[in-house]
């Protein structure tokens, strides 16, 4: 059974946006999804109709086999979300808000304070419970906001952009964290601009742009088609035109920058082997864009965005 | 969910809700209060000497009910208000909106939160009446009913402007420019029967007169209205109003995107 399918939805609003355009998707049970795209793209949109924050314009979406529209409390159920935007109320505990969660989904008090111990301890929270909601740092609201959603046990998991603004280590504990999820048999569908999350962590990736899905893939396979990364060299010293270096496509950016194509098929070794021979010094090097823009960028054949843009 | 999922999705948001009025107990039940002191300090005692009796009693004992109700309508109208919309604003609200509660849950948790605000100023309000007046009550159902009743039915005229409500101006005009003079000229201060022919038959439009009189003659058993229609325009307000909030809610106006 699918964890989640979704049949052609529609999604047009007041101001006449299309946001989504007759999307599909499948999302097996027991999956880790990663749904990529870049900003604009429908994933928020998506992810607020399956968790019925936006209502559709048309279409069909099925939680394990229950309806939106005629099953509504029973797909809810099913559901547990961690929206993009920090939504906790702020004056009110850390041990609060997720009871109070729970006793939403119908878990009595005793029940809803025994599972807040498990979530709490389990995202680190414990030691706060008491604290109100505006104390916590940004990762620790993000990690309240993930104990809140798990608090009633769901079988599909909605992470959208679960880890913006979290540092790299408690990043990595999240990670940690939800592969342990996952594993016990939660279905869990992510939403990143962190390519390095979605490798880590994912199976299955679908990309969407423009309010449908343009790639559905195992994620191994997605990745195949990067076949080329953008490099910066900054130099010590000044140049006036871009050197030749035979087999690689040579930009010259600045007085002290060049881009450099490096495909799959060929090394780094190889341009600084050529750049030495030529007497050009490197000082730093950077890449160009992020994995994910230039993956967006190829299946979107967009124009790579300029530094101003980013 | 069942009966019995619903019942306690219920008791939450209703505890949720109390204890923000009790948390907040400084802003929430004192003010209303000191008000209240201060009217009868002012019209209760030093007006309501020169004005006498009024409707048969005392004027202080004949503004006490008009009094409590002023405040229970305020105080529970604004708390349903303030709750709601504070929730819609920080997104909170989506915790309620992405569970499985029923859409009669979630109208009458918010409700109930805003009746028990009004049920405790309006206890505040009447001990606070005890230091200047002598109060009775001449008939505990009626007094009990309609005060809560009334409670009711402002609670849900409080969502429905949550509901609609895109900035806090839309919050706040209701209250100032609707509520206020409807409150001040529902019979408060004054027996109806002492207005002008056409004044007064105006003033059987407001339908807090309704109310106002309906819990006068429970405490002192004087009212200017026919109680059959008081509790007729009470009960219909409320029906009328949780089936526009039921709706409401369901359709996701003002909520959902």
């Amino acid at each position: 059974m699918s964890a989640l399918a979704v049949r052609n939805l529609v999604k047009t609003y007041p101001n006449g946006v299309q946001a989504l355009r007759g999307l599909d998707l499948d999302v097996p049970e027991g999956d880790f999804f990663a749904l990529l795209g870049p900003n604009g793209a429908g994933k928020t949109t998506l992810i607020g109709i399956v968790t019925s924050l936006i209502n559709k314009t048309s279409g069909e979406v099925r939680v394990f086999g229950h309806s939106i529209d005629t099953e509504l409390a029973a797909a809810k159920s099913c559901i547990g979300v961690v929206p993009q935007e920090l939504n906790i109320n702020y004056w009110d505990s850390v041990e609060n808000i997720v009871t109070t969660q729970a006793g939403f989904y119908g878990m009595t008090r005793r029940q809803a304070a025994q599972r807040a111990e498990t979530c709490l301890k389990q995202l680190q929270l414990w030691d706060r419970r008491r604290d109100s909601g505006r104390s916590l740092s940004g990762g620790m609201k993000r990690r309240l906001m993930i104990a809140r959603a798990l608090m009633h046990e769901p079988r599909l998991l909605v992470l959208d952009e679960p880890t913006a603004g979290v540092d790299i280590e408690i990043r990595r504990s999240m990670w940690q964290f939800l592969r342990e999820i996952n594993r016990s048999g939660t279905t869990i569908i992510l939403t990143t601009h962190y390519l390095e999350e979605a490798e880590n962590l994912c199976r299955q990736v679908a990309i969407i742009d423009h309010g449908r899905i343009i790639e559905r893939d195992r994620m191994s396979n997605v990745l195949r088609k990067l076949h080329a990364e953008i490099f910066v060299l900054s130099l010590r010293e000044p140049l006036g035109a871009a050197p030749r270096l035979a087999g690689y496509e040579v930009s010259l950016v600045g007085d002290h920058e060049i881009e450099v194509v490096v495909t799959r098929q060929q090394d780094l070794n190889g341009v600084f082997a050529a750049l030495t021979a030529a007497g050009i010094q490197v000082i730093s090097m950077r890449n160009k864009a992020n994995r994910l823009e230039e993956l967006f960028l190829r299946l979107t054949a967009r124009e790579p965005p300029t530094d101003g843009q980013r | 969910m069942s009966a019995r999922t619903q019942a306690v999705a219920l008791a939450t948001l209703v505890r949720k809700e109390c204890n923000r009025v009790f948390r907040i107990w400084l802003q929430t039940i004192l003010p209303p209060a000191i008000t209240t002191a201060l009217y009868f300090l002012i019209f209760g005692n030093i007006i309501g000497r020169r004005v006498g009796q009024m409707g048969g009693v005392d004027y202080a004992q004949f503004i006490a009910p008009g009094l409590i109700m002023m405040q229970l309508i305020t105080n529970s109208y604004g708390n349903v208000v303030s709750s709601f919309f504070s929730a819609k604003m920080q997104r909170h609200l989506e915790e309620m909106l992405v569970a499985p509660m029923a859409n009669w849950v979630i109208v009458l948790g918010h409700t109930l939160g805003g009746v028990v605000r009004g049920l405790a100023v309006a206890a505040a309000v009447t001990v606070v009446a005890l230091f200047f007046t002598r109060l009775q009550v001449a008939n505990v159902l009626v007094t009990v009913s309609v005060i809560v009743l009334t409670a009711f039915v402002f609670s849900l005229g409080g969502l429905i402007n949550a509901i609609l409500a895109k900035n806090f101006d839309d919050v706040s005009i209701i209250p100032s420019f609707v509520l206020a003079p409807l409150s001040y000229l529902g019979g408060v201060f004054y027996s109806v029967a002492l207005l002008p022919e056409f004044a007064r038959q105006l003033s059987l439009l407001n339908p807090i007169l309704y109310m106002v009189n309906a819990f006068r003659y429970g405490m002192l058993g004087v009212s200017d209205v026919d109680l059959g229609v008081a509790y007729a325009v009470i009960l219909g307000f409320a029906a009328v109003l949780f089936a526009i909030c039921l709706v409401m809610i369901g359709r996701g106006t003002g909520i959902r995107t």
